[in-house]
């Protein structure tokens, strides 16, 4: 006669192996990458009526592109390798006299007449073709961009000893305790203020 | 005495794996919580564009995502091989851009809705005229802070063909 009584217990001794697949596959799936790329605002779509501000034209640094990829900066035939200082020196020109209400203190330009006044007044304006490529539209705007980082961050070194995008970087991160941010954030105001990024992008053209 | 000496030959006891299963279960669950799954499959070519100044997107449940670039080699023969618009699963033309913000902003939570971002994932081939008509829709309705998605690298890598 069989003995009967508790079942026997099951051998659980594979479980861990179970689920150590099941880890490793999920492991494998799962992606934390975070996308990156560079940050713009579109310019609200203005009342018909109003009337467009005049603006000097010398303070205003044109950029073209054309379809082939070719740069005509300030009616100029550029390099694209030469944009970023030809940027800076625009912007930091500080064209103002000494003394007047726009004089720019802390620009480190060559202060020439024809150029922009100061950097609040500057305004960098981008036009392109419909047909040309993106990666060299990104180009150029990662140029410009990096021409107002490098002249926020020797701001930033100058009143802060920090780095402008380092700053900047620590703001935007979600783990920075919120004292620090109150902190962080009126720096980085303060620099954008110096050199706010006044970027224009015209309506593209079409043909030739 | 006998009480104590019982030990006595000096064995180290085995450690118990008894509870490893629990542990590894709780990495498990871990990992099945946290992992998303990909819910749209990108029908475009997509070879980002690299630029040296970025900023992470940080939070993705704030991010709309706009794909644009040339059909892959199975989509063609359907669709031609002029870049096109990919929204969610299927391609599509510059003026459904605008409803399809609106349908995505209004499936987000209402604080969400004036901090979303329009991620604009374009091929670097595609060409700026499609990009023109998708920020002319994106200023329409009022989706105004967008992102260019790159790959981080050097900006001048672009320029070659």
């Amino acid at each position: 006669m069989p003995r009967r009584g508790a079942p026997p217990e099951v051998n659980a001794g594979s479980m861990a192996d179970i689920a150590f697949l099941l880890l490793i596959f999920f492991l494998v799936t799962t992606t934390i990458e975070t996308d990156a790329g560079l940050d713009r605002m579109l310019p609200p779509m203005e009342p018909p009526t109003e009337t467009p501000p005049i603006i000097k034209q010398k303070n205003i640094f044109t950029v073209n592109i054309n379809k082939n990829g070719q740069l005509l900066v300030e009616d100029e035939l550029a390099d694209i390798k030469s944009l970023k200082e030809k940027a800076i020196a625009f912007l930091d020109n500080g064209g103002a006299a000494k003394g007047t209400e726009e004089y720019c203190s802390y620009c480190k330009g060559k202060r020439l007449e024809n150029s922009s006044d100061n950097p609040d007044k500057a305004i960098i304006s981008l036009k392109n073709d419909r047909e040309t490529q993106y990666g060299i539209y990104i180009t150029v705007q990662n140029e410009i961009v990096a021409a107002y980082n490098e002249l926020r961050n020797r701001e930033a070194q100058r009143l802060y000893k920090t780095n402008f995008t380092d700053m900047e970087a620590e703001y935007l991160n979600p783990e920075t305790s919120d004292s620090r941010k109150e902190v962080l954030k009126e720096r980085v105001k303060k620099i954008q203020e110096l050199y706010p990024q006044k970027f224009s992008e015209a309506e593209t053209s079409t043909g030739n | 005495m006998s009480k104590f000496s019982k030990k006595k030959d000096g064995e180290v006891p085995a450690v118990s794996t008894a509870s490893l299963p629990d542990i590894v279960f709780m990495l498990l669950f871990f990992f099945m919580t946290v992992t998303v799954m990909k819910d749209t499959s990108v029908k475009v070519e997509n070879d980002l564009p690299k630029a040296s100044e970025i900023k992470k997107l940080e939070k993705k449940d704030r991010v709309i995502t706009i794909y644009v670039g040339a059909p892959t080699q199975e989509y063609q023969k359907l669709f031609g091989s002029e870049p096109k618009i990919q929204l969610n699963d299927k391609f599509s033309s510059p003026s459904e851009v605008g409803p399809y913000i609106l349908q995505e902003r209004a499936k987000k939570s209402e604080d969400l809705q004036n901090v979303l971002t329009t991620s604009l994932k374009v091929d670097r081939k595609a060409n700026m005229g499609i990009i023109s008509d998708i920020k002319e829709e994106l200023r329409k309705v009022n989706a105004l802070k967008i992102n260019y998605t790159t790959y981080e690298g050097i900006a001048f890598d672009n320029l070659k063909r």
